[in-house]
């Protein structure tokens, strides 16, 4: 089956800048794809390139089939599009500005009134729908947006940084909104924010300098971090020097920290090589020197480190 | 065309939400006035006509319409509603002829509010109303060459001043193609023909041969060539002018 979103070799330059260079990826019914990359990466311009307001230099891009340039009004029709900044017209009331993308997307009496009030109780704005949206703060102006882009439940929902400028619980309603409709749809979100997308997506891309650098689960990208299968053990300072000789004793671990001391406690980290799961004889260990392990954990590995490193190495290249 | 209407409505509805529209309306009522009874001596010629007050409106509407067009696209262009805007499901030619119509029912309205001079006319004396009717429509028809060009203007730039100074100077050529200074700059070398090309080019002679009560189908083309032209323009520079 075709999937709703695909992006096929696309590339976009401005004179001799690229902005964007081919680009490839799709998104399937269910996957909420986090699109990540510094500033300037090209992220918005691909998403610009999808929602048609850009015209690609070369390559295509289809929303549920419907090539971007060749049908621009039927893949339009099937997406609904947050541009970046969530621009709106600013003497509108958020009512009168829904009611009119319902128009322009073809909805009438009922069935239209019905859509406006159900956008606005999703994204909370009753208390604000008469009033001037130039009035509202940063966080209702994004939600106006968001009602604008879910007001007819599109199949496909582009997000240019949804929730840039909300406070943490907004955030967190804005999260758990794309959540709950991420079954049904395609949805790719633009963000900086790493948390959010280990908190929503399914699918992490990560874009620098215009390229496809990684393209992964969040979790698995993450195992790509230079922390990933570290065991941190922390125990009592007294215990230390034990605890280095029960270490000592296991066999497989490729590095071993030297002991940080923080307070009374002292923190070890051992890596392991490759996947090896080394927790369990590491344990033993411990426990046969009877060590008092106060805490043990394997770090998961961050996509903070990921994104640095791989936005730094095509930095490099460039 | 449905949406064609959506857009129309919205545009209009953001001229009145604004101040701008009264301040454009009051102008124009004031001024007009003022030009028909100060300058035209309307009341002092003893004649039943409103030759003194049409006279006057190609002259305001040189840099009215460029006010009311000036915002049509650079507003949103610097506001970034531009994009929200063009990635709706409506065509560009939708847009830019919704657009227009807004701004020219807009200037509509302002006209309409005039009649008050045309009941004063009947009133004081015995008018030949189908001249005043031949030129209400002359002077609408212009609005909307003018307005054409303003589009134009505003949807080269993000910028409103540079989009009225830049639709001024278009409303401005359009309309000074007849007068005197460019016909004797041409006389002498150009051929006959040409000569009267650029003539039938202006706003100016085609404005005040309807306003006479002549409505030929000639110069009711020149009018209808003119706005397309605009919107056609219009578009290009929309497609061409994508960030």
């Amino acid at each position: 089956m075709e999937p709703l979103i695909r992006i096929d070799r696309l590339t976009k330059l401005f004179g001799p800048i690229e902005a964007v260079r081919d680009v490839s990826f799709s998104v399937d019914r269910g996957e909420v794809v986090g699109l990540l990359g510094p500033n300037g990466a090209g992220k918005s311009t691909t998403l610009k390139l999808l929602a048609g307001y850009l015209a690609p230099t070369s390559g295509s891009a289809s929303v549920c089939g419907h090539d971007v340039v060749a049908s621009p009004l039927a893949a339009r029709r099937s997406l609904g599009y947050l541009p970046e900044g969530a621009p709106l017209y600013d003497e509108m009331t958020p009512s009168g500005f829904l009611d009119f993308v319902a128009r322009v997307r073809r909805l009438d009496g009922r069935a239209r009134r019905d859509a406006v009030a159900a956008a606005a109780r999703r994204l909370q704005l009753d208390g604000v729908l008469r009033q001037p949206i130039g009035t509202l703060s940063k966080g209702f102006r994004r939600r106006v947006g968001l009602a604008q882009a879910i007001l007819l439940d599109p199949e496909v929902l582009v997000l240019d940084e949804p929730t840039d400028g909300l406070d943490p619980t907004q955030k967190h309603e804005v999260r758990a909104l794309l959540r709950e409709m991420a079954g049904r749809k395609a949805v790719i979100v633009s963000t900086h924010n790493l948390d959010e997308v280990e908190a929503v997506c399914t699918r992490a891309v990560v874009i620098a300098a215009g390229r496809v650098v990684a393209d992964g689960a969040p979790a698995a990208l993450a195992t790509r971090s230079a922390r990933h299968n570290v065991i941190c053990i922390r125990v009592a300072r007294e215990h230390a020097a034990s605890a280095m000789d029960a270490i000592g004793t296991v066999p497989g671990l490729v590095a071993v920290d030297r002991p940080a001391a923080t307070g009374d406690d002292t923190e070890i980290r051992v890596m392991a090589g490759g996947d090896a799961d080394l927790r369990a004889p590491l344990h033993r260990a411990l426990v046969d020197r009877e060590v008092a392990v106060l805490e043990f954990w394997r770090e998961p590995g961050r996509m903070e480190d990921v994104f640095r490193q791989l936005t730094r190495q095509v930095g490099e290249v460039v | 065309m449905r949406n064609l209407a959506v857009i129309a409505r919205r545009e209009l509805a953001a001229y009145f939400g604004a101040p701008l529209a009264y301040v454009f309306i009051v102008v124009f009522l004031a001024m007009s006035g003022a030009l028909t009874f100060k300058v035209g001596y309307l009341l002092e010629t003893g004649v039943a006509e409103l030759g003194a007050f049409f006279r006057f409106h190609p002259w305001l509407y040189l840099f009215l319409m460029p006010a009311i067009g000036m915002r049509l696209w650079a507003e949103e262009r610097k506001t970034g509603t531009l994009e929200f805007l063009m990635t709706l499901p409506v065509t560009p030619v939708e847009t830019v002829i919704g657009k227009f119509l807004a701004a020219w029912i807009f200037a509509g309205v302002a006209l309409v509010l005039t009649v008050p001079v045309w009941i004063t006319v009947n009133w004081l004396g015995d008018p030949d109303n189908g001249v005043i009717v031949a030129s209400y429509l002359a002077s609408w028809l212009l609005a909307g060459g003018f307005l054409a060009l303003s589009a134009c203007a505003s949807a080269m730039t993000g910028n409103q001043v540079i989009a009225f100074v830049v639709g001024a100077t278009l409303c401005f050529l359009a309309m000074m193609s007849g007068v005197d200074i460019v016909r004797t700059a041409f006389e002498g070398w150009a051929p006959g023909w040409m000569i009267d090309t650029v003539v039938s080019l202006s706003a100016l002679n085609n404005f005040e041969t309807i306003s006479q009560g002549v409505i030929d189908a000639r110069t009711l083309v020149y009018f209808v060539s003119l706005i397309v032209l605009g919107l056609v323009a219009n578009c290009a520079i929309l497609e061409f002018r994508k960030p």
